[in-house]
């Protein structure tokens, strides 16, 4: 009798509990910046994988590099915004991979709504990304945690199947 | 014995995809765009895939804004037979795919032992051929890219097959009931990119004797039946992918010479198994694979009177493909 009256109790705790703890936990999910464009890792392994925000910050300035040298996404990256847009991936990466940051920047869409990027564009830009984590040893199931998150981005990224158009040339 | 129609229309592919090939090494042309091993290798029948089984990835590695396409020679060598496959496979757009593919499957081994056994030749040939034209339709889904949903990417396929020795395969010996035959198949594929893992299920229907070899239908059976294919791939790098496959085969086939001649005693033992396999795939660049594998693929053709116990064939399994 009185452990079924303290089991009904127990319940009871669990259930008050989890009501009064839910909402907090749903607001602690939603803290991500709101333009982050996927929801961040849970652990930190990935972000330790990538040199933390140091790693992040040298693998940027080579991706940045490579994507100015492949003519597929020259047009897009050879530009005076280039350390604007390094430091913004520096911080979304690291938000993405948990690492303590908050990324500042505008969301997916409107960031790429002043271009047309076609599936082209969009692997090429990824193809520089694996280079530039492989020259500094990200493993690779590390770099395909972080693709993971990156990836279904295209939904948003990709605005064309025909021809890719540069940033400069679309009045926005 | 082949029709040189069908060997003209492969190396006139085979020269257009070399001097594309070479086109694109100094233009501007957007060719090749999709990522590294993400358009699978050209499986035993053309289509792309694994080794046994198509995937509903569009061969070659043209995105939704270019074409792609490759050649493929495959090699198979068991205990006691041998299959050499050779064709070529047409990607569209990412959404549709065209192949074709030739295959030898030598029996020679099987057919001196007969002889030996018998006092007469009672196979007549070397090799048995078929043509396969395949067909390949993406339906929905994005097997690399929606690496946030479990949705796969879907394709419907069939894949044409006309067996050139309609003549054995459907005498006594064999007892096929058709010398060609329509596989029809829906294939899902799902890359899990946070795991490093690619997942493959097929379901096939088909009436098809060793994968066509000996023919479509025979006396146990000669309807269409539901074949389940599955495959799985873990990434062991960009360019490095090792996996396991099971296809799951139709057992159609009695000979009717057993009941014609042997009083009904299993003299020729046509049982057909499931295959399996376990490969390695390896893409240096975009434009080339190589494909090893270990095939499991059972019983093709005893006949244990004449010594030819080749019940547990086992097999090397070799692939290469160029392309783009």
């Amino acid at each position: 009798m009185y452990s079924k009256i303290n089991i009904s109790f127990t319940t009871f705790l669990a259930l008050v509990t989890l009501t009064l703890v839910s909402p907090a936990m749903a607001e602690m999910e939603a803290t991500h910046s709101p333009n982050l464009g996927n929801t961040p890792m849970e652990g930190t392994e990935t972000f330790e994988a990538f040199g933390g925000k140091e790693g992040l910050v040298k693998i940027m300035d080579d991706f940045m590099i490579g994507l100015v040298q492949d003519p597929r996404t020259k047009p897009f990256f050879d530009n005076n915004k280039q350390a604007f847009i390094k430091a913004m991936l520096v911080e979304q990466m690291c938000e993405l991979m948990n690492g303590g940051c908050k990324y500042p920047g505008r969301d997916m869409k409107s960031s790429h709504a002043n271009m047309k990027v076609n599936r082209e564009a969009f692997n090429a830009l990824v193809e520089q990304f694996q280079f530039a984590m492989d020259k500094h040893n990200v493993p690779f199931s590390a770099q395909n945690k972080l693709l993971a998150k990156l990836a279904p981005m295209y939904r948003v990224i990709e605005t064309t199947k025909g021809a890719a158009v540069p940033p400069n040339n679309l009045s926005n | 014995m082949h029709p040189p129609k069908k060997r003209i229309l492969i190396s006139a592919f085979l020269t257009s995809i070399l001097s594309l090939m070479a086109h694109s090494a100094n233009a501007e042309l957007p060719m090749s765009n999709k990522l590294l091993l993400t358009g699978g290798v050209s499986q035993v029948e053309g289509a792309a895939g694994g080794g046994l089984t198509p995937w509903a990835l569009i061969g070659g590695y043209g995105t939704n804004n270019e074409v792609g396409g490759n050649i493929h020679y495959t090699y198979v060598k068991s205990n006691d037979f041998k299959l050499d496959s050779y064709g070529f496979t047409l990607g569209l757009f990412d959404r549709v795919e065209f192949s074709v593919a030739q295959q030898e499957f030598d029996i020679g081994q099987l057919r001196n032992k007969v002889t030996a056994g018998l006092g007469a030749d009672a196979i007549g040939r070397d090799t048995l051929d078929q043509i396969i034209v395949g067909l390949k339709v993406r339906v929905f889904g994005e097997a690399v890219l929606d690496a946030d949903t479990w949705m796969p990417q879907v394709a419907v396929g069939l894949q044409y097959k006309e067996n050139q020795d309609n003549e054995f395969i459907k005498s006594a010996v064999i007892g096929a009931k058709s010398d060609h035959g329509t596989d029809v198949y829906i294939a899902a594929t799902k890359l899990l990119l946070d795991k490093n893992l690619l997942l493959n299920g097929t379901l096939r229907f088909t009436k098809a004797n060793q994968f066509g070899l000996l023919g479509f239908g025979g006396d146990k059976n000669d309807s269409y039946d539901p074949m389940l294919e599955v495959s799985a791939a873990y990434l062991l790098s960009k360019k490095l992918a090792i996996g396991a496959e099971y296809r799951m085969k139709p057992n159609n086939l009695r000979s009717p010479a057993n009941a014609a001649l042997f009083g009904g005693a299993e003299v020729i033992n046509l049982q057909e198994d499931d295959a399996f396999d376990i490969f390695v795939a390896y893409a240096p660049t975009k434009n080339i694979a190589l494909t090893a594998a270990y095939v499991y693929l059972g019983n093709i053709a005893t006949v244990d009177a004449v010594g030819a116990d080749y019940g547990k064939q086992e097999a090397v399994y070799l692939s290469a493909q160029i392309g783009f």
